[in-house]
């Protein structure tokens, strides 16, 4: 009985020894690394931002390691469904906003745990939460309008629209035909059709909504027949479809999107993203207005890129400090300069210069504030995307809006059904 | 003596044997590890998750549903219903409240496959399925597979003719041929969308070919996306059969053709009846080889369409993978997988089975 005490004792002591021993060792020694996963590879400006808030991480403390996996965004979303199945999923990811609620439910993720007056600080569209925690956080937020010339509005005697005052259909109507009708343009618009995956619901939806239809039924969720393919989904779908079957828009779009610049196509669907390319290009020439008012108001996607740390991250302790370092405002001024993006706190905003009252970016803070919507909040999301982006893809290509919302509004339910609606 | 000796060879054959045993064992080892590692266990694992609701990343468990899954993907139905010639619309509207999944009727859920119209138009018949993209994927696979067979099987006959005559250069043919074997098709894909894009080089070739040719955008038109497609599935990988084909003709000797010549026979009748039937075997394995490579095709179609305009260009793979991994119901697409596999080892069963006994 002593000789097995005894050698308990030891044993512990030892492992106090060893604990000991191996505090101060994490502080002198080899830093922990923590593996972060970014969606912005080839996008420069974005990806150069993050690798200098990572080396000022890294440089400002000893204990962890921040290092960095670059994706292309196409293949990013596969990447993490993969990586979560192979449990082999990085401490820090990025998600994309509205995607975040299914993440969180099917596990990747867990809560965020950073300073509450950094979460107050943010705006709403750069925080994602689920069921009432807040699951990621983000430098930023998107917002949408349409660049068109000065000079091809008044060659077809087009009104400038405002924010208090947008175009309405008829006369949106009206300005793709007249702009069709110069023969200036191979096409009069570039809805962006060219770019795949979360860009049509990110995109459409929004003139879905202003149109007045919906995704799916917001008040439980748990139905899509009557919002997705209601008459006026389907007024949506026939409209835009039409714009294409018309000329106007090309089927064809590619991902590039570099003739409105180039002068080959008269108006642009485009996030503030695009828009500092177009001003150096463009100069005094270039607008940014709000998207029409299809019936409903002008609406906007809301929710962009975010970070967040994943639920099998075993320095979430290193990671949540990454997340809070880089939510800084000197980053977030650098992303706003960079590439365009809405600051997502005011004292970020105030030191960008294109953000501040009367810069040329400053329309699109209040686009954001007027007209955002969020795409639907619920982990059926992921599905709902994709089921979407085909039906859009379908009515593009000519295929009856009525039957192609229909398709989409079983395959939704179905889909809900299949998961005891995510509950 | 003799006996020690005789149990000397007999310890040292045994010795040997047990050894090159070993060996044998030990060369075969990596690739077998691997085939057990990436071909059976994913096989093993299609066949068991076919049969469950499994979800790629789901919290809730996945459970054991029986055949549910085929019964879906196999199920077909005739609807006939009401017509206004001159609303298009009606026919759908009436089709609706048998399809609608609310309602309560044998075909709640199904999608339309194919619609026809009686000859004064007042009666609609639609074909309704339980996953109609499985059946037009299915449709999409074979034909791509019943065209590129011969397309891309003789045109790389041509090439080796071509290339197996004396000509001067035959090596840099050679390689230009094998260029786009080589390249990654996800290159190759991304470079013909733009050609066949409607100012790409496809078009602005036709409209020098063609007096008033009208510009076309392939990839967003349902009739012309697919044979796109094939074309340029054909031509990347004709360099490939092309030196299956070379080696075929090599094996066959040259004293056949002087005999031939001696005989009076002209190129013509030298390749009926020398080369052709010299290549026997090699026209076998290159049937083989591009069909259960056709069957199979995904990269381009993933890069260049999306399987789309209007489903015209989904085939099967795709299919599988979108359901798998877009929508990760890997259920019901390892369901599809084991129906895609018995497809294709029956279509391998009868071309062995229709060229064997020639062989």
């Amino acid at each position: 009985m002593i000789k097995t005490t005894r050698v308990l004792l030891a044993a512990s002591l030892a492992g106090v020894l060893a604990i000991t021993g191996c505090a101060p060792a994490t502080n002198t020694g080899e830093p922990v690394k923590v593996s972060m996963w970014s969606h912005a590879a080839g996008n420069d400006q974005e990806i150069a931002t993050v690798k200098e808030a990572i080396t000022d991480f890294n440089a400002s403390q000893t204990s962890y390691e921040v290092v960095l996996e670059e994706f292309p965004q196409e293949s990013y979303n596969d990447s993490i469904a993969a990586a979560a199945a192979s449990n082999s999923l990085p401490c820090i990811i990025d998600v994309d906003g509205p995607i975040m609620p299914n993440w969180a439910w099917s596990g990747y993720m867990q809560p965020l745990q950073i300073s509450s007056t950094l979460e107050e600080s943010l705006i709403a569209g750069a925080k994602g939460y689920y069921n009432g925690e807040l699951y990621s956080a983000g430098a930023w937020d998107a917002a949408l309008g349409m660049l068109v010339r000065k000079s091809t509005l008044e060659k077809v005697g087009a009104r400038i629209p405002t924010v208090s005052e947008p175009w309405t259909l008829a006369e949106f109507d009206g300005l793709l035909k007249a702009v069709d009708a110069t023969g200036d343009y191979d096409y009069a618009i570039d809805w962006g059709n060219g770019w795949t995956g979360e860009w049509y619901p990110y995109a459409y939806s929004p003139i879905m909504q202003s149109f007045g239809g919906d995704l799916i039924n917001r008040d439980t969720f748990e139905s899509a027949d009557g919002a997705i393919n209601s008459d006026k989904s389907v007024a949506f779908g026939n409209w835009f479809g039409s714009t294409f079957a018309k000329g106007y828009a090309n089927a064809a779009q590619t991902g590039d999107r570099t003739e409105f610049i180039a002068g080959t196509i008269g108006i642009q669907y485009n996030g503030n993203w695009a828009v500092k390319d177009a001003l150096e290009a463009l100069g005094d020439d270039l607008l940014i207005v709000p998207p029409p008012n299809f019936g409903s108001g002008p609406k906007i996607g809301a929710g962009s890129w975010q970070f967040g740390v994943s639920s099998t991250c075993e320095n979430a302790e290193g990671a949540n400090q990454f997340i809070e370092f880089i939510l800084q405002d000197k980053y977030i001024v650098a992303f706003a300069n960079r590439i365009g993006l809405i600051p997502a706190t005011a004292a970020a905003a105030a030191e960008v210069p294109n953000y501040a009252p009367g810069g040329p970016f400053a329309i699109f803070v209040e686009l954001s504030n007027q007209f955002s919507v969020l795409r639907p909040p619920t982990p059926a999301y992921l599905k709902i995307s994709t089921i979407y982006e085909k039906a859009v893809a379908d009515i593009i290509n000519g295929a009856n809006a009525k039957q192609a919302l229909d398709a989409a509004a079983d395959e939704i339910d179905a889909d809900l059904a299949d998961n005891k609606f995510y509950k | 003596m003799v006996s020690l000796n005789n149990l000397n060879r007999k310890l040292l054959g045994q010795s040997l044997k047990s050894r090159s045993a070993r060996a044998g064992f030990l060369f075969v080892f990596p690739a077998v590890s691997m085939m057990l590692l990436f071909l059976v266990t994913p096989v093993i694992l299609a066949f068991s998750l076919g049969f469950t609701n499994a979800k790629f990343a789901s919290p809730t468990e996945p459970s054991f549903i029986g055949i549910e899954n085929f019964t879906e993907m196999l199920s077909l139905g005739q609807v006939s219903v009401e017509a206004d010639p001159n609303d298009e619309n009606v026919a759908y509207d009436n089709l609706r409240t048998y399809t609608k999944p609310s309602n309560a009727s044998p075909y709640a859920g199904m999608q339309i496959l194919s619609e026809s119209y009686s000859a004064d138009g007042t009666q609609a018949n639609f074909t309704v399925a339980g996953d109609a993209l499985f059946w037009k994927s299915l449709f999409n696979t074979l034909v791509f597979a019943a065209v590129i067979a011969p397309l891309q099987g003789g045109l790389a006959l041509a090439l080796a003719l071509l290339i197996n005559s004396k000509i001067r250069g035959k090596v840099f043919f050679r390689t230009v041929y094998f260029i786009p074997v080589v390249t990654s098709m996800v290159v190759v894909s991304i470079l013909w969308i733009f050609f066949y894009q409607k100012d790409g080089l496809a078009n602005v070739i036709l409209d020098a070919l063609i007096p008033g040719f009208e510009p076309v955008s392939f990839l967003t038109s349902p009739d012309l996306a697919l044979p796109a497609i094939i074309f340029m599935s054909a031509w990347q990988a004709v360099g490939f059969h092309m030196i299956i084909w070379l080696a075929g003709l090599q094996t066959i000797p040259a004293e056949l053709y002087e005999a031939a010549r001696v005989d009076g026979a002209n190129s013509w009748q030298q390749f009926r009846a020398v080369t052709w039937p010299g290549l026997r075997t090699t026209f076998v394995f290159v049937l083989i080889i591009i069909s259960i490579q056709a069957m199979g095709v995904f990269t381009q179609i993933n890069v260049m369409t999306q399987g789309g305009p209007l489903d015209s260009t989904t085939t099967f793979v795709f299919h599988i993978f979108r359901e798998g991994f877009r929508k990760n119901d890997i259920g019901y697409s390892s369901a599809l997988a084991i129906v895609f596999f018995v497809i294709v080892v029956t279509i391998s069963a009868i071309q062995r089975r229709l060229t064997r006994d020639k062989d």
